[in-house]
């Protein structure tokens, strides 16, 4: 069969051969838990693991030590949220967020919500921004965390992440970061931008599923987290558990290769995004979802009006996209960070959203546009509101009978 | 230099077909799970067969396999949220124990999510004293009780079923640590009144990184990792899909070959034990060593008192001898084993971990003999 343009990079990405080829001997003959202290397979094992904290720290700017592995970014953003809310409760009870995280913070906020938190969900701009004077009006002496990802997942807008946590920390609170879209995709550097604590994972950078990490600051402040998840005390006490060593050494990988090549690919993938958008954007009745200046240089992210999303993904089986996050995309709901930027539910259930990637090619988004065009076009001559939208009527006016 | 690996309590080389399984799954299934487009889809049927694959060896239905990433969070998931659905306010557990068990449990006791916290008694040779189990039910409220059914160290057997009988007539929540034992013996669901056992693939020649709980399905638990609708709304998280295949194939080849792998790992123990005895005056066993006790994969040996006893694992090692002291979890700390203090070892006398696999020889243990027999001559007290 012949496989589908992949143009849902935001969801997953390919594992890069090179990655592969790093995790391969811990698959066989370096097989050590990297726990094991008293013979050469558990030193081997652990070698292996320091070298990728060293790469991952490298891609971040941060120490070793300030690296905490885990099973992936969700645990991450778990352990980060729940961490810290448990650590500093002396101190307060309030986190702030927003609205358009992905569901790894909300859900663990609300769950917090019922241990005690007080948690404020900040609305965002019609560009999907937060509003950083909204940000400082929410702070309170009670204020214990900022959680506000890097870069949207859906829209990939990035969020002005060096004001947000100077913000933070004039009130004395700490900053958190998702940064699971944006590490590895453009510059992160944890100093420079103010972080306390940021989770990525490896599977959205070319790397492994089941594996990602935690970056938790230990100098200005020393920021501590109380462990979720209680054993061996690997980790330095914060994630206990064996450590997933080929799983590591490909996270570490697919850091080192993101750092070398980002910058080019950067210019590469947003020349064909924008080529990509500019031209389905000419198409009548299509609106470019969320800020184009501060932007993931490989998202876009636009509605078809009059076409429904899902329906359009199904006339694009050649094109494996996607219509909202891969985690609710299961659910038909419109995509809740489409309707925080105020979208209706009409438009936001007609967006799709491209991901391109390191393997992504110009003639894959030669195809993917033409794929559009077509699909767009075919399910519009099918549309009776298409059609009465081109004969002037103006659809907000009508009031339809109930059924 | 030629190194024999007899550390396989502590992880477990994988087998070629799980490495090739994996490789494959890299290669060519890269989609989310989640995600609704054909390479999606084709990689949500590689985890509900892999699901199904697991359920079917356990007699268990495949909603009541969910995937984590390992031991320790299955140990985890089981322990804080099965307490918490039930506003359970006493658990019961041993000394001897995995950290992942202990810990959680003396930090639910310090935190104020359990009342107390009892230990049941266990005998020198870490078996678990049934009768003051009972006892221990009988004068508490609803009970959680985490028991573990081989201990890692020892290798010594606690019997499921009875303890699940007990459970039971008490209405008591059971969680079985089995990460030792899954894939090394015959768990059918079915036939145990657990409510929770776990896994962790890299202890059955699968991948490290991923494992499994199984929850019965009388039993209600929340997430304890939020974010995403995965495994069915219970443990948010992109799904390890490499892992999940990985562990799925390595538990089919452990159920195929079981019975033949049993005999062939429990000859090589006797081998060693025997050998042991007949060679070095004074040897002992930490635990149970009977087949019908013990877990046919450990053999924890203590050796007569001699000089530089702290050096012996580090001479083995030179001679190229890969065992272990205790659990790798907390091989890094110099307090000595939980469980050795647990079942109160003479701390005089050194102790070794030989673990085995079916990828043992006899010949590597003959070798081991050799040079075991060489160190403790070596290191004898004048």
């Amino acid at each position: 069969m012949k496989q589908p343009i992949y143009l849902d990079n935001n969801a997953t990405t390919p594992l890069d051969p090179r990655v592969l080829e790093a995790m391969l001997p811990y698959f066989t003959e370096k097989f050590g838990n990297a726990a094991s202290r008293n013979h050469a397979f558990g030193w081997v094992a652990e070698e292996g693991v320091d070298y990728a904290r060293e790469q991952v720290a490298k891609l971040i700017g941060c120490t070793e030590k300030e690296v905490i592995f885990t099973s992936g970014a969700t645990e991450a953003d778990n352990l980060a949220i729940k961490g810290v809310f448990e650590m500093y409760k002396d101190k307060g009870n309030h986190i702030i967020t927003a609205l358009t995280e992905h569901k790894a913070v909300l859900d663990t906020c609300k769950h917090l919500e019922k241990n005690g938190a007080r948690v404020t969900y900040l609305g965002v701009k019609e560009d999907g921004l937060i509003d950083l004077a909204a940000l400082e009006a929410a702070m309170t002496p009670e204020t214990i965390l900022v959680s506000i990802m890097y870069g949207n997942n859906e829209i990939g807008v990035i969020q002005p992440v060096k004001e947000i946590s100077a913000i933070a920390h004039r009130y004395g609170a700490l900053f958190m970061t998702d940064a699971t879209q944006a590490v590895g995709k453009i510059p992160v550097d944890v100093n420079a931008d103010g972080i306390d604590l940021m989770a990525f994972s490896a599977h959205k950078m070319y790397g492994p599923k089941g594996v990602g990490a935690l970056y938790v600051r230990r100098k200005n402040p020393r920021v501590k987290v109380t462990s979720q998840m209680d054993g061996g005390g690997h980790e330095r006490g914060m994630r206990s558990g064996t450590l997933n060593v080929p799983g590591i050494v490909g996270l570490g990988k697919a850091c080192e290769l993101c750092r070398l090549e980002m910058e080019s690919e950067a210019v590469r993938l947003s020349a064909l995004r924008d080529k990509l958008e500019s031209t389905l954007n000419k198409m009548e009745e299509s609106y470019v979802n969320g800020n184009t200046q501060h932007r993931l240089p490989h998202v876009a992210n636009i509605s078809f009006k009059y076409v429904e999303g899902e329906g359009l993904m199904m006339a694009m089986s050649d094109l494996a996209v996607s219509s909202g996050s891969a985690c609710t995309s299961a659910s038909l709901e419109p995509s809740y960070v489409l309707k925080s930027l105020g979208l209706s539910d009409d438009l936001a259930h007609s967006s799709i959203r491209y991901g391109l990637g390191r393997f992504t090619t110009e003639e894959d988004i030669d195809h993917a546009i033409e794929i559009t065009q077509k699909a767009v076009n075919h399910l519009r001559e099918l549309s009776p509101l298409w059609e009465m939208f081109k004969e002037g009527i103006d659809l907000s006016k009508i009031e339809w009978a109930e059924h | 230099m030629k190194r024999v690996y007899l550390d396989n309590a502590a992880t477990t080389p994988l087998d070629k077909d799980v490495i090739a399984e994996m490789t494959n799954v890299m290669e060519n299934y890269f989609g989310n799970p989640s995600a609704i487009h054909a390479l999606g889809r084709e990689v949500r049927t590689l985890v509900e067969k892999a699901r199904k694959t697991v359920s079917g060896l356990l007699g268990a239905s495949p909603s009541e396999i969910f995937f984590t990433s390992g031991g320790t969070e299955a140990d985890n998931t089981a322990i804080r949220c099965g307490i918490s659905a039930y506003g359970i306010k006493h658990a019961i557990t041993s000394k001897i124990e995995h950290h992942a068990v202990e810990h959680t449990l003396n930090m639910m006791l310090k935190n104020g999510e359990i009342d107390k916290l009892s230990f049941v008694n266990i005998d020198e040779k870490g078996n678990v004293d049934y009768a003051h189990l009972e006892e221990l039910l009988q004068n508490n409220e609803r009970t959680f009780v985490s028991l573990m059914h081989a201990n890692n160290e020892l290798g010594t057997l606690t019997d499921m079923v009875k303890v699940g009988d007990i459970c039971e007539k008490y209405n008591a929540i059971y969680h079985a640590d089995t990460v030792q034992t899954m894939g090394h013996y015959v768990h059918n669901v079915r036939d145990l009144k657990a409510h929770f056992i776990v896994c962790a693939a890299h202890k059955l020649h699968g991948p490290k990184g991923v494992g499994f709980l199984y929850v019965n399905s009388n039993i209600k638990i929340p997430p304890m990792i939020y974010g995403g609708a995965q495994e069915r709304n219970m443990r948010g998280g992109t799904e390890n899909v490499y892992g999940i295949v990985g562990l799925a194939k390595a538990l089919e080849i452990a159920y195929a070959e079981m019975e033949q792998h049993q005999n062939y790992i429990q000859d090589l123990k006797n081998y060693l034990k025997e050998a042991l005895i007949a060679e070095i005056p004074g040897i002992a066993f930490n635990g149970e060593t009977d087949a019908d006790k013990s877990l046919y994969t450990v053999l924890n040996v203590s050796f007569p008192e001699m000089d530089m006893a702290d050096m012996l694992l580090f001479n083995l090692d030179i001679n190229g001898i890969c065992a272990s002291g205790g659990s790798a979890c907390s091989s890094g700390s110099n307090i000595g084993s939980h469980v050795l203090n647990g079942i109160k070892a003479d701390p005089n006398r050194p102790s070794v971990r030989f673990s085995f696999s079916k990828y043992t020889t006899k010949e590597e243990l003959d070798y081991v003999i050799e040079k075991v027999k060489m160190v403790v001559k070596q290191n004898a007290l004048a």
